[in-house]
């Protein structure tokens, strides 16, 4: 008996990749109920509360909504990118970044404006101008001094986060957080309107819209086109005429507006204020989504709800069965693991051979 | 027709009891293991649920971070028929007040904060009276006349608790300095360790901790200092070089409060009890402190418990020397809510 792994010739089809993502997930569910079982818990109550309650209630819908919004709009950006090859796995600090210029807004220049039709485009051109120029520097360091755009992105994050820290520990501390380090709450005209008493608001509106118009960006325009050679053979799409370091200066660009106008909707729409360590990682996150979408933006919606339940979910296992938080933190170690490893399946054929 | 009606009848009154029953909840800024702040939230709550037995139902989610997931998980609890809910942390307050909003009929309280609202109230222990009585017990042990104390945020809560620590280091050593590094964390073990390790490194030979954990403890037992804890007992975390510790007792006024609602009699209010109501004490000192002492500290204690003595009594000088607080006069409640200024004695600074 042997085994052997073979390259599979074909590419996967949509339902084999279908079926090995829902695969992963269960068997990520069991590895989860064994150590649940193990702690002298229910596994089958686990289960029961990690969906029933933001997948099947209107109130936990909503907050699965607001949970998976953030992560639509960075894994969205990160899939313009990704699509031409370049490796942003910047989003983090690109929506770090689209955040900080909402605040700024919000706070210091635009805080005489009441009207909020003015206010809250304002700040949307805000975040993503912000987001763009963050991430353009990468795309420039990489079109023009072939710096490896996976660092520069990656660092940048950190100066993101950093950036914000010293200002909300500084400069921008409220003058009612007693010292706290928190910035004071945005005037209304700059909050988005809420629905009911869970708080829905525009932002998923605004990422559902995006989800269309990374798809018209990519299937439909020059740009669009251009993504599409590039992707496929740099070398290909210089002979054919591309400007491809403006197109990557470009396309860097557009990920980090995306990515910025997720950091400025989940401050006018959920948050209201700056603090520091807002993102629980959202842009990381984002990067899984992206690929587990196969940089679809269509299916990046699916998937970025699922994320979003998952997130509402494991707290409910906590409140209701009381697992401690670092089991919570190994179960979506789990599910990222399982589905990452069910890669795997799609791209080889395991073969028992007898000898 | 008559067992239907049994049955019926019974499903009623289940219905009833499971919906009369009250559920509570507690939201946790760290682990309910970091031997400190969060744990000792956990005592009371433990404490509450041996008290309604069954009556009430009880739960927790520890670690919440600060941000969009704290008002998801209060959002989730209010939806879920929870009426009364803890936070735990000045972290919280701005969460808490905005989802209270939204939620009418459900009742907040939280830890340390200052907004208050009809259904949200504040509370919080005089805990900077068991500063002043520690502050006694290190001012008399140190050698060096140095003492490290490490804080998390300087935030009036945090700044309060230095000031009345060191009036407790001066009244029996009045050259005493106290050393103070800031780790702009409530819960970073390794960064309380290193800040701990610094303030020895330094000169520090007593390691007073603020923030949640115990590794400032841990760190003074490996290096041979003397070490007083904050929030609970945590001795044995530094078993031969522990002195006492300036602690918390939240079962009280968590079973007053869970009681109060229960009856249908609460009312917001800013709660902050002192010495004398027992949700702020201070742990057995060990033998390492003398008999002398130990009879000071005791004897302080009781003029703090009637109030024949404050802390902030009059007259105190700040960093630079000038009066802060005439004599004959002492720090308003409101003084100390904002206090973002060192007592002389303290060396560090408040970010402005």
């Amino acid at each position: 008996m042997k085994l052997i792994v073979e390259k599979r010739s074909s590419r996967a089809s949509d339902l084999s990749i279908l079926f090995v993502s829902l695969f992963s997930v269960l068997v990520a569910l069991i590895i989860l109920g064994l150590i649940i079982l193990s702690l002298k818990k229910n596994p089958i109550e686990a289960y029961i509360e990690l969906v029933s309650w933001p997948f099947g209630t209107v109130a936990g819908v909503v907050q699965t909504l607001i949970a998976m919004m953030p992560l639509l709009f960075t894994s969205l950006g990160l899939l313009i990118a990704f699509k031409m090859k370049l490796w942003n796995i910047g989003a983090e600090g690109q929506f770090y970044m689209g955040a900080f210029a909402a605040t700024w807004g919000a706070l210091f220049v635009f805080d005489h404006i009441s009207n909020p039709w003015l206010m809250v485009p304002l700040l949307m051109i805000l975040g993503m101008g912000s987001g763009a120029g963050w991430a353009a520097i990468s795309g420039l360091m990489r079109a023009y001094l072939g710096v490896n755009e996976i660092l520069s992105t990656l660092m940048l994050n950190y100066i993101a986060i950093h950036w914000v820290d010293y200002l909300v520990y500084g400069p921008w501390k409220g003058a009612q957080s007693h010292n706290f380090p928190i910035t004071a709450t945005f005037p209304k005209a700059a909050i988005l309107p809420q629905y009911g008493a869970n708080g829905l608001n525009l932002g998923i509106f605004f990422a559902l819209i995006t989800s269309i118009f990374v798809y018209y960006l990519l299937k439909w325009t020059r740009l669009g086109y251009e993504i599409e050679i590039a992707g496929d053979n740099i070398r290909a799409a210089e002979y054919s005429g591309i400007n491809v370091k403006r197109t990557i200066v470009i396309v860097m660009a557009i990920s980090g507006a995306i990515s910025g106008l997720g950091g400025m909707m989940e401050m006018s729409g959920v948050l209201f204020r700056l603090q520091p360590n807002f993102s629980p990682g959202y842009g990381y996150t984002a990067i899984i989504i992206a690929w587990l979408a196969r940089l679809n933006p269509f299916i990046a919606i699916i998937v970025s709800f699922f994320f979003g339940g998952l997130l509402v979910g494991t707290q409910q296992i906590q409140l209701f069965l009381q697992i401690p938080f670092s089991l919570i933190n190994v179960f979506q170690g789990l599910v990222l693991f399982a589905l990452l490893s069910g890669e795997i399946f799609l791209r080889y054929r395991i073969k028992v051979v007898r000898t | 027709m008559k067992k239907l009606f049994v049955v019926l009848v019974l499903l009623l009154v289940s219905i009833f009891t499971f919906a009369s029953s009250l559920k509570v909840a507690f939201i946790y800024v760290g682990p309910v293991g970091d031997a400190g702040w969060t744990y000792a939230h956990d005592l009371g709550r433990r404490q509450a649920e041996k008290v309604f037995d069954g009556k009430v139902k009880i739960t927790y989610i520890e670690s919440v971070p600060e941000g969009a997931e704290a008002i998801s998980v209060l959002k989730s609890l209010a939806n879920r028929g929870f009426k009364l809910i803890f936070t735990t942390s000045f972290s919280y307050m701005e969460q808490t007040a905005q989802v209270a909003k939204q939620f009418p009929n459900v009742i907040f309280e939280n830890c340390s904060g200052y907004l208050k609202s009809k259904n949200m109230g504040n509370y919080f222990g005089r805990i900077y009276q068991s500063e002043f009585l520690v502050g006694i017990v290190a001012g008399t042990m140190t050698k060096a006349g140095k003492i490290g104390y490490v804080a998390a945020y300087p935030i009036p809560e945090v700044v309060r608790g230095i000031n009345a620590f060191t009036l407790g280091v001066r009244t029996v050593n009045p050259r005493a300095t106290v050393h103070v590094v800031w780790v702009n964390s409530w819960y970073d073990p390794p960064t309380e360790k290193e800040a701990a390790l610094s303030l020895i490194n330094a000169g520090c030979d007593v390691i007073k901790s603020e923030t949640d954990s115990a590794a400032p403890l841990q760190a003074a037992e490996q290096n041979h200092v003397y070490a007083i804890g904050y929030n609970t007992d945590m001795r044995k975390f530094a078993p031969t070089h522990f002195l006492t510790s300036a602690i918390f007792n939240w079962g009280s006024f968590y079973t007053k409060t869970i009681k109060e609602v229960f009856d249908g009699t609460w009312k917001s209010e800013s709660f902050w009890g002192g010495l004398e109501t027992g949700i702020v004490d201070i742990a057995p000192m060990t033998d390492l402190v003398s008999p002398q002492t130990q009879r000071l500290v005791k004897a302080m204690k009781e003029a703090l418990e009637n109030h024949t003595f404050h802390v902030f009594d009059g007259p105190i000088y700040d960093q630079k020397g000038r009066i802060a607080i005439p004599a004959g006069r002492t720090a308003s409640d409101k003084d100390l809510l904002s206090m973002n200024w060192f007592v002389q004695g303290v060396i560090g600074s408040v970010p402005k």
